[in-house]
């Protein structure tokens, strides 16, 4: 047998790879067994694997991770992410339970400990990185939680020693009220509890679904997932800071690095929707501040929205300036520009508070001040959807975000009704949508039907590719297609001066 | 005129505060916002998000009332022993009055104790952040320093018109640009902080607009204290809660626990999630969404601001007058009920909310209630959202998610009110008058006016606040401190005694 490409990682070099060189030193060489098919991935691989394993395996579980990411961006709800998830995970990474009798319950399992391994290194690098591969780790393992066999997930978690304290029954008849309201269940339920300081479930909190009493959580054992989820990601957090600083001593490897730096880069990228292409749109001249009345037929919702409010307040709040500063510099407009969009649009501040307190942050979205590294990256980018869907909800006054998520369903049809949407079947179907929390379905919906006569047009004469017209997931490329396709065939015709005007009154 | 200091002027209940802003205060400059012209690279390193976000308790800052320079001799003024000449045309922004302020009443070493808990110098203080507003709205951030001294000497030299004070950080933050690594400058350490702000009640508010202040909307800034202040401690178990007025129509909480301290993020998120009721922003519709039975901290909040209910928002606020009935009318849940009710008020627009509050039940027991879909239950429970709507405190929840979120340190000045930014004692924390706050220029006449020597029978100096009415706030933060201090102790002590070394045991 040909093994040419085996490469051993020499001893000095894999601890670099794990900052706790004891381990290492007791472990050399030695293959893991393992037993469970969930994994807290406490302990670092210690076997040797070929370069090609390396990389092949890591590049499976990307797959994986980013496919979660997909489900969570289309708001899949926790079954459909299931169903989804299926299919990928047999193929890319399989983890089959010791009651089914796979063949290769033990390569499965190393491949699952060691793919981890090797993005932990990719991904520990940033904050902004290792935030993400926390999370999808933790969703990934809430998956696999759920689906495993009962008896083995029970004898699985009883290697934790988790310390619970368990309520007694005196303590748990005293304030059983409590329990049960907090836990949303029936008294007669009768359930274990748990005592834990309630740091350890902060999901539970956060969502007011355990009893607190002076600083304990009241775990009911059915949430037992929130408590393993939790300490999961709590020990995964600890693993990737350690690792982020043992991390500059591994840039020495000339065979892992561009590894790694080729995995973490493909990480990067869905997210970064938004590319300076969308500001450059053929037969758009260059954009002034007066022409964003009349642009904003082509706006998404969620900006048409925040336009509206601007006209009708003649103010926004800061959250939604933001949002709104940063999906101007998107489609174009330039930075003297939007200062005085902005300036003539608080009709009602005087030059020198706006001078003094909103010009500062016009500039600095776009670049003009700020840090050094501000400055480079000329700003912030424009906000896509994914962005705007996972910020938090507007307050009382706020009007950021995605009004598919934050308007009442009775406000969202009042306002597509304005912009033009009547047909009944739609609407309805946009509301089924919105209740699955699908909002950017819902939006996509919207723009296929607005532009329903110019996508048959360039689907039939074949100007436009499927990829032209893929799901969009940035505002930016809603306004860059709606503006194209409303144009089409006008070449550089030049602004759409006038007749926008008209079409807004 | 604002802030003028006249021998009569006392507050009387329900008098609207005279300091109004000049301007449209719903809108809102932004925290942190530092002056385009800023004079240190420090004041420029302020990340987007932080220049995008609006505190309230800034937007003061822009609208804050003309600047009346003192017509003494400045030179006389500022010489520290003489006394300081306060008269009817001082304002509170006049940089003498400021250093006055400083030199004579500023509790620095009650400042320092509190956030070096203990009394000689350690990293808590040393290496915690300051940020400074300058009286050109320059702002500095990343200032720190070793002692209570050095921090008092830096105030009197630049004379802030207020700071702010953020996390303790793993290193000085002087000294984080020279670190070998950006990661080992990073926040360790900060209290949970709290802000609540009269601007989110806007939309449910009646008496005021903007940032005026009256008796009947402070009641807003009452419940939502009493509401936080159980609940931290009950459901979470911290100890050593200090509230503080935020100097014009909020307040701000600093729960100092080191356990509190100690929270990262995702903990301080999930706390700030566990207060939040109210979602949905001004198109939101219906904004409490809760499961019932209630979960035992609402239960509880709800048993408080029941009590509160009739008289602070029926009564007082009297919110639902005219058309704006139609927003009751949609946070209840029955079609028959609605309509019978909107029969009955249409016909007399201007009847009282309490009575309005009332006819929902009268009619629904006479019969209205298409009883069909809706059972009494869930009237009742569509009424508890209602009440929690209009009582429920509203959280500026971002402040709290963030451990390296600034906060105004208590103590400030307020630069558009002239009042401190004072404790509140919440076990008298109905008797708190934000309208009787002292505010500097009154402060400094005080000490003028002391006729009772300098020295104590016991032959201590007095000190100049205790000459003034900033005495019982003081006293009162001093003895906040003097708790705090008292656990940490024994926590330090117990952590040695747990993890010490068992060699010594031989
Ligand atoms: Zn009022």
């Amino acid at each position: 047998m040909i093994r040419h490409d085996y490469s051993r990682v020499d001893p000095k070099r894999r601890a670099n790879i794990h900052h706790n060189k004891k381990q290492f030193a007791k472990a050399e060489f030695q293959q893991q067994t393992y037993e469970h098919r969930l994994n807290y991935y406490d302990v670092p691989p210690t076997a040797e694997i070929t370069l090609e394993e390396f990389e092949t395996w890591a590049i499976n579980r990307l797959k994986v991770l980013s496919e979660l990411e997909a489900c969570s961006f289309r708001n899949r709800s926790q079954d459909e992410t299931a169903e989804y998830m299926t299919n990928i995970l047999a193929k890319h990474l399989p983890l089959r339970s010791n009651s089914s009798r796979g063949q290769n319950l033990q390569e499965e399992r190393k491949k699952d400990h060691y793919s981890h391994f090797i993005l932990r290194l990719a991904f520990s690098s940033t904050e902004d990185l290792r935030r993400r591969f926390s999370r999808l780790e933790t969703a990934l393992f809430r998956l696999r939680f759920k689906s495993d066999d009962l008896k083995e997930r029970k004898e699985w978690v009883s290697t934790l020693n988790l310390e619970w304290e368990e309520v007694g029954d005196a303590e748990k008849a005293e304030i059983s009220k409590q329990l049960a309201a907090a836990g949303n269940m029936k008294k007669e339920d009768d359930q274990e509890w748990f005592k834990v300081d309630w740091e350890r479930v902060p999901e539970l909190v956060d969502q007011r679904r355990v009893f607190l009493k002076r600083g304990k959580a009241y775990v009911p054992q059915k949430e037992q997932l929130s408590l393993v989820v939790a300490e999961f990601t709590k020990r995964l957090d600890e693993a990737l800071e350690l690792t982020a600083r043992a991390l500059p001593r591994l840039d020495e490897d000339d065979r892992l690095a561009p590894i790694l730096a080729h995995l973490s880069q493909s990480f990067t990228a869905p997210d970064a929707a938004y590319t300076s292409s969308d500001a450059s749109i053929d037969g758009l001249s260059t954009i002034t501040s007066g022409a964003i009345d009349s642009l904003a037929t082509n706006f998404p919702l969620c900006m048409q929205s925040l336009h509206n409010k601007l006209r009708a307040d003649s103010h926004l709040k800061h959250y939604g300036r933001l949002q709104y500063t940063l999906f101007l510099k998107g489609i174009g407009l330039s930075l003297e520009e939007c200062i005085i969009f902005w300036r003539r649009s608080f009709k009602l501040m005087t030059d020198d508070k706006f001078q003094k307190e909103y010009k500062y942050n016009i500039r600095h979205a776009y670049g003009d001040v700020g840090g050094d590294s501000n400055r480079r990256g000329r700003g912030y980018s424009p906000y896509s959807c994914q962005k705007i869907l996972t910020e938090p909800l507007p307050g009382p006054g706020q009007s950021h975000g995605c009004p598919y998520r934050t308007f009442t369903q009775d406000n969202l049809m009042t306002m597509l009704q304005r912009t033009g949407i009547n047909d009944r079947d739609l609407l309805k179907t946009i509301k089924e949508d919105v209740t699955k929390q699908r909002y950017h379905v819902a939006c996509n919906r919207v723009f296929e039907h607005a532009h329903r006569k110019e996508i048959k047009k360039v689907k039939d004469d074949g100007s436009w590719t499927s990829n032209d017209l893929d799901t969009i997931v940035h505002p930016n490329t809603y306004f860059k297609r709606s503006w194209l396709l409303k144009h089409l065939g006008e070449g550089n015709a030049g602004m759409v001066n006038g007749k926008g005007e008209q079409m807004e009154m | 005129m604002p802030h003028s200091i006249s021998p009569e002027s006392s507050h009387t209940m329900s008098q609207v505060d005279t300091i109004k802003s000049e301007e449209q205060t719903q809108d809102i400059s932004m925290a942190d916002a530092p002056s385009p012209a800023a004079p240190e690279a420090d004041s420029v390193k302020v990340n987007l998000e932080d220049l995008f976000d609006d505190d309230d308790s800034d937007q003061e800052f822009a609208s804050s009332a003309p600047q009346v320079k003192s017509e003494e001799d400045p030179s006389q003024l500022s010489q520290p022993a003489a006394p300081l000449n306060v008269t009817s045309k001082s304002t509170y922004s006049d940089p003498d009055i400021m250093r006055a302020f400083y030199q004579r009443l500023f509790p620095f070493r009650h400042l320092f104790q509190w956030l070096n808990h203990s009394a000689t110098p350690t990293n808590d203080f040393a290496h915690r952040e300051f940020a400074f507003t300058l009286p050109n709205d320059a702002y500095l951030r990343y200032q720190s320093f070793a002692t209570a001294d050095l921090f008092r000497k830096q105030c009197l030299a630049q004379i802030p018109s207020r700071f702010e004070i953020g996390p303790v950080y793993s290193a000085n933050p002087r000294d984080r640009k020279t670190l070998r690594q950006a990661s080992s400058f990073r926040p360790l350490t900060k209290e949970l902080v709290f802000d609540i702000d009269m601007t989110d009640y806007d939309d449910i508010r009646t008496c005021c607009t903007g940032a005026s202040i009256c008796h009947k909307c402070w009641a807003f800034i009452t419940m939502a204290i009493k509401v936080l202040d159980v609940a931290l401690r009950d459901d979470f178990g911290f100890k050593h809660i200090l509230w503080v007025y935020s100097g014009r129509r909020g307040a701000h909480a600093w729960v100092c626990d080191k356990r509190a301290r100690e929270l990262d993020d995702s903990r301080r998120r999930s706390i700030a999630g566990y207060f939040e009721l109210l979602k949905g922003g001004d198109q939101g519709g219906k904004r409490v969404n809760v499961r019932h039975p209630l979960h035992p901290h609402l239960e509880r909040s709800l048993d408080t601001l029941k009590e509160h209910f009739h008289t602070s928002i029926l009564l007082e606020q009297d919110p639902w007058v005219e058309e704006k009935a139609e927003h009751l009318l949609n946070l209840l849940p029955d079609a028959t009920l609605k309509a019978a009710l909107q029969k009955k008020w249409d016909s007399s627009p201007s009847r009282p909310s309490v009575s309005k509050w009332a006819d929902i039940n009268a009619l629904a027991t006479a019969g209205a209630l298409s009883n069909t879909k809706t059972g009494p239950r869930e009237l009742l429970e569509a009424r508890e959202d209602i009440v929690l709507e209009y009582t429920y405190p509203r959280l500026d929840a971002e402040v709290s998610k963030k451990l390296n979120h600034l906060l105004k340190s208590p103590f400030v000045i307020h630069p558009g009110t002239g009042r401190v930014c004072v404790p509140i004692d919440t076990r008298k924390v109905e008797d708190f008058d934000p309208l009787g706050v002292p505010t500097v220029t009154q402060l400094l006449a005080e000490i003028n006016e002391w006729k009772g020597g300098d020295v104590k029978e016991d032959g201590k100096k007095i000190h100049d606040w205790e000459k003034t009415s900033l005495k019982p706030y003081v006293d009162f933060f001093a003895v906040f401190v003097a708790g705090l201090l008292k656990d940490e102790k024994t926590g330090v002590k117990r952590e040695r005694e747990e993890g010490g070394d068992p060699m010594e045991l031989f």
